[in-house]
């Protein structure tokens, strides 16, 4: 379906040099937003990002950041 | 609006603290979700049924109107379903009767056990944004309930969208289970149960389907119908004000009939945007409003007599001001209902919506003002 917000405006981050490759980011996303490529996360669909932090308090590297409202 | 108390932005979150659970004098049984009590290493535990019934749905539908919304939950802890043993999976799920119904509902013909926690009444996503569906609460209720005597396996299942409040790998530091996330969708749990505990991609994407728009619409609405009160009392005051004598019964109707354009606006600002949502153009929502707020003021102003507005220049103006603003904000405001939207898009629509509603207001009350003079004074 065709509902995206605002371009550019996310606050999300991922820092590939942290990534262990475990992929629990590719499973909380509720936007598909990561992908995995050559076993590290990979922001594939930054402007679906709706900012509910889930990937970021999933990452046991600590790899991404995103300032995250409460829903 | 998605401020940083929202997502589900209406009172619904604002659960009290009322009704403890543990206080509850009911005896599980008692429950008409609860089919009979099983005997587990841990006590009795409730068996639930797996059909919801003619009261579950007379629930849903008054919750969904914005009855009992706060209070509307069920006992925190450990429920069986079908006839689980050790090995059987456990689901972690809200203690919010809505969520706990449509779960039960999707797991007839399962052995499973569900492990409740206590969101103080709250669904899973809202609850895991606002943080009781946490970290800390499910380590303390696997804690309490003693799961691990119940289970010799060491996965949990949690939906996926109470992710945002659980740290999975903090989970398995503190009690050695490992968290699995299921699906987005109760729906989706047989699929995920038969498939080794494998979600697909579909399985892992929220939707904001029609249906799910319409259904956030009489929450949303009653709390913008809550304005209807003020803007009459502002059209009555306006009406009032005027040179001759003063009939209060025709002031009154005048003043009625006033309002419907306004209504119409907020309810376009809601139900419009919400029905319409892929279809208007923008991606801004108070654009999105704007756009529909505009359309409206100016069939309305087309027929300003029929509302019994004065036909009058500066009345027009102030009232394609007022009527756009009005549609505009409450598009801003449904932000917090949506599943797409985020804090930072939010915030910048703000940035330069705010502004310019807080401009059009004022520039429509001075219009109004001008024009009470010259009655007066002309």
């Amino acid at each position: 379906m065709g509902l995206v917000y605002l371009k550019d405006v996310t606050t999300l981050t991922l820092h590939p040099e942290k990534c262990i490759g475990c992929e629990l980011c590719t499973q909380v996303c509720p936007h598909l937003v990561f992908t995995m490529e050559n076993k590290k996360a990979r922001i594939a669909n930054k402007e679906a990002c709706m900012e509910c932090g889930a990937c970021a308090t999933n990452c046991p590297a600590a790899a991404i950041s995103v300032h995250s409202g409460v829903g | 609006m998605k401020k940083e108390n929202s997502c589900c932005s209406t009172p619904c979150c604002d659960a009290t603290e009322s009704l403890e659970p543990s206080a509850h004098p009911n005896r599980n049984t008692d429950f008409p979700w609860v089919l009979e009590e099983m005997d587990t290493p841990i006590g009795k535990i409730p068996k639930i049924k797996t059909q919801t019934e003619f009261a579950d749905t007379l629930g849903a539908i008054a919750v969904r109107l914005g009855i009992n919304r706060s209070n509307y939950r069920i006992n925190p802890g450990l429920y069986a379903v079908g006839n689980p043993n050790d090995l059987s999976p456990v689901l972690v799920t809200a203690n919010y009767k809505l969520t706990f119904d449509s779960l039960r509902k999707e797991l007839s013909k399962q052995n499973l056990w569900i492990l409740v926690l206590d969101t103080k009444g709250i669904n899973v996503w809202c609850a895991a944004g606002k943080g009781t569906f946490s970290t800390d609460e499910l380590i303390k209720r696997i804690n309490l309930v003693q799961l691990k005597n119940v289970i010799s396996h060491k996965t949990i299942i949690l939906p996926q969208l109470g992710a945002p409040g659980v740290a999975a790998h903090e989970v398995s530091k503190h009690t050695g289970l490992k968290v699995s996330y299921g699906p987005v969708y109760a729906r989706d749990l047989p699929r995920f149960l038969n498939n080794e505990l494998k979600a697909t991609t579909d399985m892992r994407k929220v939707h904001f389907t029609l249906k799910n728009r319409l259904t956030v619409i009489p929450v949303e609405l009653k709390v913008v119908l809550k304005v209807l009160p003020i803007l009459f009392t502002l059209l009555f005051i306006f009406n009032l004000i005027s040179p001759g004598e003063i009939n209060f019964s025709r002031v009154f109707l005048q003043s009625a009939n006033n309002l419907i354009p306004y209504a119409i606006s907020i309810a376009l600002g809601t139900l419009g945007i919400a029905a319409l949502l892929p279809y208007i153009p923008f991606r801004s929502f108070a654009a999105k409003g704007l756009l529909l707020g505009l359309a409206w003021a100016a069939l309305a102003v087309r027929y300003h007599g029929t509302f019994n507005f004065p036909e009058n220049t500066l009345i027009v103006a102030a009232n394609i001001l007022f009527l756009t603003s009005i549609t505009s904000f409450s598009a801003l405001n449904f932000t917090g209902s949506t599943t797409y939207t985020s804090i930072s898009g939010v915030q910048k629509e703000m940035l330069y919506t705010i502004p310019l509603i807080a401009v059009a207001t004022l520039l429509g009350l001075g219009l109004v003002i001008t024009y009470k003079i010259m009655l007066f004074t002309g």
